[in-house]
């Protein structure tokens, strides 16, 4: 997890740099912002897996609450871990679903409404909403294997 | 749901399980591989369709004054050309086709983090791209207001009509396409990895493709806000880039009521300027693991290579302006030298792939020469991208040939040459079958001499004033003969692609086993089968370096000084040209005991002579000519 959150926090300090000289030189909005939500875009998630860095190295926020519990590193982090190290479950993976095709084709018909008319924005809209209690449905069931 | 569990030494891949068949199988898959071959073949397609484009462009340009086309359906042409090959061909491929297919492999998982996710990306980006060729079939014609729509061109009072708002449609669609891959790609790297593969074990392809994925994230969002904000604009009576319409009863322009058409470019540019090496990055990663397999060496300078991607990365979103420069409304000096800047890590890549190659025993195989095609033509758009770099330069050749030449040679370099080296390197291991070496050179050559011909031409009618996205021009000012030239030349690179259909005909038909690792090469994928079996791996060998298949494969000559090699028993000394006595096939023999790998094994043998005696990764062309028939994998080429 460091390597991770060195590399997203690295993005966002880099980018809060670029953001305050390009507002000192520019003096430009819209440029300004943009950079703005790139800095965050690094900050946000790269707090988050620095935030379980600390973790597995036993704290329970980022620098302080010690705790006995130490997790250690994962397997893919330690440079000297086995294929054994991994064993276990590595995720769960779902099997052919049709779900993503429905979405995907009310997808595409919701859009081609702005184009050729509303009524297209009907068919669109029921096929995300069919997909979208579908997925979640076979996401409970477990769908096909 | 299907739990993944990896026992002990053994990995997770199993025969598929039984569902759907045919059609259905493919509509219901979410396989990162049968995903990532349809976005190659896809994106593939794409690729032809827009060369033909790009033909018509060529043909009406060689007389000032063509007929071949008429004006507008040259706009037609130029923009949809250009929309294809950014948008639709060149990111996709990499990031939706060779990233999907192979970044799992390499890193070891089972299948990417979001599968169904995945897959919908597939379905959104192919329902954009027939969205956007849909623009064909309707009155007006498809989109005519180039790649990059600038505002206030693109807003309804200039280019009405339905092709440009599927044109907008079709982008906000690949948009999100590309921001779910991107979020998958993430996922998967830093989640997914086998146990031993740290960040700095794994190879530069993947670092590439991570540093790509973020680029994606920070990019496309501004794109669909963009486009949102453009469909606003044309449909929505909003004013945000339009500049018509907002003046006073007294007739002078009120600010308040006027939007900006700048601002189009500053949030279009945003996306754009990032979106080049979106579209750049994964094919240095590519080359990057292609040249030390074709080299016989580690590759030169690791570390420095991901440091050196993230820094064009970093880069390359503070340079958007420099689009810009003939507006007047932007920072010179800013947008100047961050753009100069970039220049520095790029020569780093080039220094460390020349170092690659430096000593190494080279071997000429088809995916090697497409690398090198590539080392020459982005060294020479990179280049004259140093010289746009420089505003009074800019301010010359802005809008001119010169430009169009430029990007060609930089887009063309990465996504054509080493996007298809990509592809013939990486075709063995999804097909299990070979390509043809000698057809494979012939298109190479025959793509070489074309994009030469092609672009070089075009520097210097640009030289010459010659403005791009002009269907004629004046008889009288010397241009016509370069535009000839470079028609030649296009021609000569249509011809090398009519070359690798046939080559793609030739495996479909006479099919030459690949066996699992036909060219010797480094990194994981090339450990399991081709194709691989579903989730991928039956067997991970111990990952001590970013080479773990040669590891595996030399074992007395393990990558001894690459970073985080840790042997703690390793024998010193390296198998030089003289070899070291490995068994032919090593990757195969006695260490995939068992019924499953024991076909694997004779498989590869005939392909993966890793340890013989001249150091050459196998006779991977011509392996014997046994001709198998029916390899592994049995369904046939795109």
């Amino acid at each position: 997890m460091r390597t991770e959150s060195r590399f997203l926090i690295g993005v966002g300090a880099f980018f809060g740099v670029i953001a305050i000289s390009y507002w000192f030189t520019a003096y430009e909005d819209g440029g300004t912002m943009m950079l703005v939500g790139v800095t965050a875009l690094g900050f946000l998630p790269g707090s988050y897996y620095y935030f379980w860095h600390r973790r597995f190295r036993g704290y329970k926020y980022f620098f302080w609450g010690r705790t006995e519990r130490v997790v250690g590193t994962r397997p893919e982090d330690r440079s000297d871990a086995t294929i054994e190290d991994g064993a276990g479950v590595v995720s769960s993976f779902p099997g052919s679903s049709v779900w993503p095709f429905i979405l995907g084709s009310g997808a595409f018909a919701l859009l081609l409404s702005f184009v050729f008319g509303l009524w297209l924005a009907m068919v669109g809209g029921s096929l995300i909403l069919t997909s979208l209690v579908g997925v979640t449905a076979e996401s409970r069931r477990g769908g096909h294997h | 749901m299907t739990d993944v569990i990896a026992p002990p030494a053994v990995a997770h891949a199993h025969e598929e399980e039984h569902g759907p068949s045919g059609l259905m199988k493919w509509i219901t898959t979410t396989d990162h591989k049968v995903i990532g071959l349809s976005y190659i073949i896809t994106s593939v397609v794409l690729f032809y369709i827009a060369g033909l484009l790009a033909m018509g462009i060529r043909v009406q340009l060689i007389t000032p004054s063509g007929t071949f086309i008429s004006f507008q359906q040259f706009n037609e042409l130029f923009s949809m050309h250009g929309s294809i090959m950014l948008y639709l061909f060149a990111g996709p491929f990499a990031f939706g086709g060779l990233a999907n297919y192979i970044v799992p492999l390499q890193v070891g998982a089972p299948d990417m983090a979001f599968p169904r996710l995945n897959a919908l990306s597939y379905w959104l980006y192919l329902g954009g791209s027939i969205m956007m060729l849909m623009g064909f079939a309707v009155a007006g014609g498809a989109a005519n207001f180039g790649w990059v729509a600038y505002a206030p061109l693109s807003t309804s009072t200039y280019t009405p009509g339905a092709g440009q708002d599927l044109w907008v449609m079709a982008l906000v669609l690949t948009g999100f396409s590309a921001i779910f891959t991107g979020v998958n790609l993430v996922g998967t790297i830093f989640y997914l990895r086998a146990p031993g593969m740290t960040m700095f074990r794994m190879p530069i392809f993947t670092w590439n493709m991570l540093v790509t994925a973020i680029l994606i994230l920070i990019a496309f969002p501004v794109l669909t806000a963009a486009l949102v904000m453009l469909f606003a604009d044309r449909h929505f009576g909003t004013k945000i880039y339009e500049v018509v319409g907002c003046h006073m009863a007294s007739g002078a322009p009120d600010a308040h009521a006027c939007g900006s058409s700048v601002l189009w470019q500053n949030l279009f540019w945003f996306f754009g300027h990032p979106e080049v090496y979106i579209l750049a990055l994964p094919y240095f990663g590519m080359v990057t693991t292609i040249l030390p397999v074709f080299s016989r060496k580690p590759v030169f300078g690791y570390k420095t290579l991901v440091f050196a991607t993230m820094a064009i990365a970093a880069l390359s979103t503070g340079v958007w302006a420099h689009h810009m420069f003939t507006t007047g409304t932007v920072l010179l000096p800013f947008f100047s030298l961050m753009t100069l800047l970039i220049a520095v890590p790029t020569g780093i890549k080039f220094f460390n792939w020349i170092g690659t190659m430096w000593r190494g025993q080279i071997v000429y195989k088809t995916p090697f020469l497409f690398c090198f095609g590539f080392l020459l033509g982005f060294l020479m758009g990179g280049v004259t991208g140093v010289i746009l770099a420089a505003p009074p330069l800019d301010f010359f050749v802005h809008t001119t040939y010169f430009v169009v030449a430029h990007f060609h040679q930089v887009l063309f370099g990465s996504a054509v040459f080493a996007g298809f080296g990509g592809f013939y390197f990486w075709f063995p291991k999804m097909f299990g079958r070979m390509l043809n070496d000698r057809l494979g050179k012939v298109h190479f050559w025959l793509l070489f001499v074309g994009f030469w011909l092609t672009f070089m031409p075009q520097y210097i009618v640009g030289l010459r004033g010659m403005p791009r996205r002009v269907a004629s021009y004046p008889a009288d000012l010397g241009w016509q003969s370069w535009n000839i030239a470079s028609t030649i030349g296009a021609f000569l690179i249509a011809a090398s692609f009519a070359v690798m259909l046939v080559n793609l005909w030739v495996s479909w038909r006479y099919p030459v086993s690949a066996g699992d690792n036909p060219w010797d090469a480094h990194t994981l994928e090339w450990f399991t089968t081709s194709p691989p079996p579903h989730h991928n791996y039956m067997h991970l060998p111990m990952i001590r370096s970013e080479r773990p298949t040669w590891d595996y494969n030399h074992p007395t000559s393990p990558s001894i000084g690459v970073h985080g090699a840790r042997y703690a028993t390793a024998t010193p000394g390296r198998d030089g040209p003289s070899g070291n006595g490995h068994p032919p096939g090593g990757n195969g023999s006695g260490v995939h005991a068992g019924e499953a790998s024991a076909s694997r094994a004779e498989g590869a043998s005939g392909g993966s002579g890793g340890g013989d005696a001249g150091g050459q990764p196998g006779a991977a062309g011509e392996p014997g000519g046994s001709g198998e028939p029916g390899g592994p994998g049995g369904e046939g080429a795109p």
